[in-house]
Order: C-alpha cells, then structure tokens, then sequence
C-alpha cells in the first residue's frame, strides 16, 4: 500500500509545515550557538549532526534510520551478558 | 465513525473523558495494568488496583456507553522489585475469570534490564500456563529498539507462545518491522514527544498495509491525549484514505484481535440495546 495522493499534491500540503520544521531546528541550533559555553564535545551534538545528514540524503526510509541513530545498540548476546537464561 | 482504544489508562482520567470519548464514537476500551507513577507497597496494593479495574471502571465506562476491558500485570518498571514481582503474579489468578479481563499486560522492558528480562519471563510464563493473550509494553526513546528487539528474542525462545494472540505496541518507524514480520500485532501509540503523531502512524499503514495494526492514545496521568485515536481518524480522512480502510484499522482490527480472549463479550454498538452497551457491571 502506498500514499492516496501525488507527489506534488503532497508537497503543496506539507510544504509550510516542513519549512516550519526546518526553520525551528535551524532557531534551536542557533539558539545553541548564542548560550554560553560549548557543547561541541557533546555526543548528543553529534547524533544529531548524523540525524540531519540523514534528513538531507536521498535514500529511503529515513525516519527508520533516524531512529536508529538515537538509539542504543541491540547486542545478540544479551543473555549472556545480563545471564537471563530462557526457558 | 465508532471506534475502539485499544490502550488507554482510564483510571488515570476524569468521567468528563469517558463522556468525551463517547461523543467522539468510542464504543471500548481496553486498559492495560500501569505504574500508578510511584512504586506500590505490596501486593494488596496490585490486588486493589485489579479490583478497581475489574470492577469500579467497567461501572464509570458504562455510564456513557463505553464498555471496559482490561489487563494485569506487574508492569516494567515495579518488575525491578522480583519478590514483589512473584507475589503479584502469584496473585493474578483470581482475576482471570473476571468479566472484561482480556489476558496479561503491559509487561515489558523499561530500562532493559536483566530484573525485568526475569519477570517479563515469568509473566509469559503465567500467560503459557493460564492460555491468556498478551500485550507488551515496549521502552521509550533510546532504549526502545534495544528492549524491543530483546522482547521479541523471549518471545520467539517460547514455542508455547501463539504469535498472532501477542499485542507488542509503541512501536515506531525502527521497530515496527521485526515486529510484524515475527508475526505478532503491533500498536502504534500516539503520544505527545515520546512516542509516535498522527501523521507518522498514517506513513506506517502506507507503508506496512493494515493487517495486525492497532492505534491507540495509551492516555494515562502524563501529558497525553485521551481523544488521540480520533486525530488519526482525520489523518487518515486529509490523506485521502477510504472509510472502509480507516474502521478496519480503529474498529474491525481491536474486535479481531480481543475476540481471541475468552473475556470478550462485545456488543457491535449497532446490535445492541441501550441497556445493553456498558451493562457489565
Ligand atoms: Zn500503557
């Protein structure tokens, strides 16, 4: 299943709502740079600079991967590691 | 159109939101036993906490036509306390037969770790043994893909286990996917910051189809929106979706997946008489 509706019928629809988006992220982060201090070594900083190169490639599912960079890593071993023995 | 809210903490509300909910065409609930917000004492505490799910709220959801139906557990988070952990699910029992009780649930991870892997195990223990469904809470932000894909790992050790009477919900964009093709249901909860809008639940049934997708507000005593299935309704309706698609999602899917539960009894609003609706007390 796809989308109801035209590529270009979905950009006159959302395209007020993503410039918005992209208008508060670029305040945020500018309102980063005016505090006082560094937050430059910040692992937070640098996942969201991997965040929004995502946002700008042109591969698919891009939500999915953004997700992926906020979070922490699944290890198969876990049981292992935790000793969680299943039933 | 009537809907149903597959997850949604009403003892947490006020009555003005079953009256709410009514007008919007909610005709069920189902409610998951939660952290009240503070760890309970004892397990007299879970045992009154069943009580007030079992009995007081299908009262208060009858007043305006909801019918109520539930789930108990110990949730995540007290799961850090393993001997209180043990009493309550030795307890669970004597609830099971009660009128409305739809099987075990919101069991899960929160912090993942190895305390709530150990009585996440037992629960599913419980709900082997007693045949109930269940329905799986899983983590928030960082440690939601982690939990989630360790929740399906001790879901697919289990063979005991029938896939298609397990619910895995807040599922999002990077977890949705193992979910459903593990075979399980999966709910999308839309929850203001922490967890998934309207729009983005509208991209998941584009892109994974309806089959086995439940929606729901997972309202509680956070900043939430009881009346959040309804945004998606109108989501879905902006976005071009036809009526038959949108009930199959936010009616036909809950009644399919609950009538799997020996404590279903549900009368289709159109069936029913007025005393009928809501008359489980
Ligand atoms: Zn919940």
């Amino acid at each position: 299943m796809s989308s109801a509706a035209t590529a270009p019928a979905v950009l006159d629809r959302e395209f007020l709502d993503i410039r918005a988006r992209v208008l508060e992220l670029a305040a945020a982060l500018d309102r980063l740079d005016r505090a006082d201090g560094s937050v430059g070594g910040d692992a937070r900083m640098a996942a969201i600079a991997q965040a929004i190169d995502i946002v700008r490639d042109s591969k698919a599912d891009r939500a999915e991967r953004v997700q992926l960079i906020f979070s922490r890593p699944y290890e198969k071993g876990w049981r292992q590691k935790l000793g969680v023995v299943p039933r | 159109m009537y809907y149903i809210d597959p997850h949604i903490h009403m003892v947490s509300r006020v009555t003005d939101d079953y009256e709410t909910l009514a007008k919007m065409g909610c005709v069920a609930v189902s409610e998951p036993a939660f952290w009240a917000g503070f760890d309970r004492g004892s397990v007299d505490g879970f045992r009154d906490y069943f009580r007030q799910l079992t009995e007081f709220e299908p009262k208060r959801a009858g007043w305006y036509r909801v019918q109520h139906y539930t789930w108990l557990c110990i949730n995540a988070k007290e799961a850090e306390n393993v001997s209180l952990s043990r009493e309550v699910i030795a307890m669970i029992p004597e609830f099971l037969d009660r009128p409305g009780v739809l099987g075990i649930g919101e069991i899960g991870l929160n912090k993942n770790t190895r305390n709530e892997a150990i009585i996440f195990l037992e629960h599913l223990d419980l709900a082997a043994k007693t045949n109930e469904q269940i329905l799986i809470h899983t983590p928030h932000l960082e440690d939601k893909h982690q939990g989630t894909r360790m929740i399906l790992d001790m879901l697919c050790d289990d063979a005991r286990l029938e896939r298609g009477r397990v619910l895995v919900d807040h599922v999002e964009e990077h977890t949705i996917r193992p979910v459903l093709e593990a075979g399980f249901w999966a709910g999308m909860t839309l929850y203001p910051t922490t967890k998934c809008n309207p729009h983005r639940a509208v991209d998941m049934i584009e892109m994974y189809g309806p089959e086995r997708l439940l929606v729901n507000s997972a309202g509680d005593w956070g900043p939430s929106k009881p009346t959040a299935v309804p945004d998606f309704i109108m989501a879905m309706r902006l976005r071009g979706h036809p009526e038959s698609l949108i009930r199959k999602v936010v009616y036909e899917n809950p009644v399919e997946f609950f009538s799997q539960s020996r404590g279903f009894h549900f009368t289709p609003p159109e069936l029913a008489e007025p005393e009928e609706i809501g008359g489980r007390q």
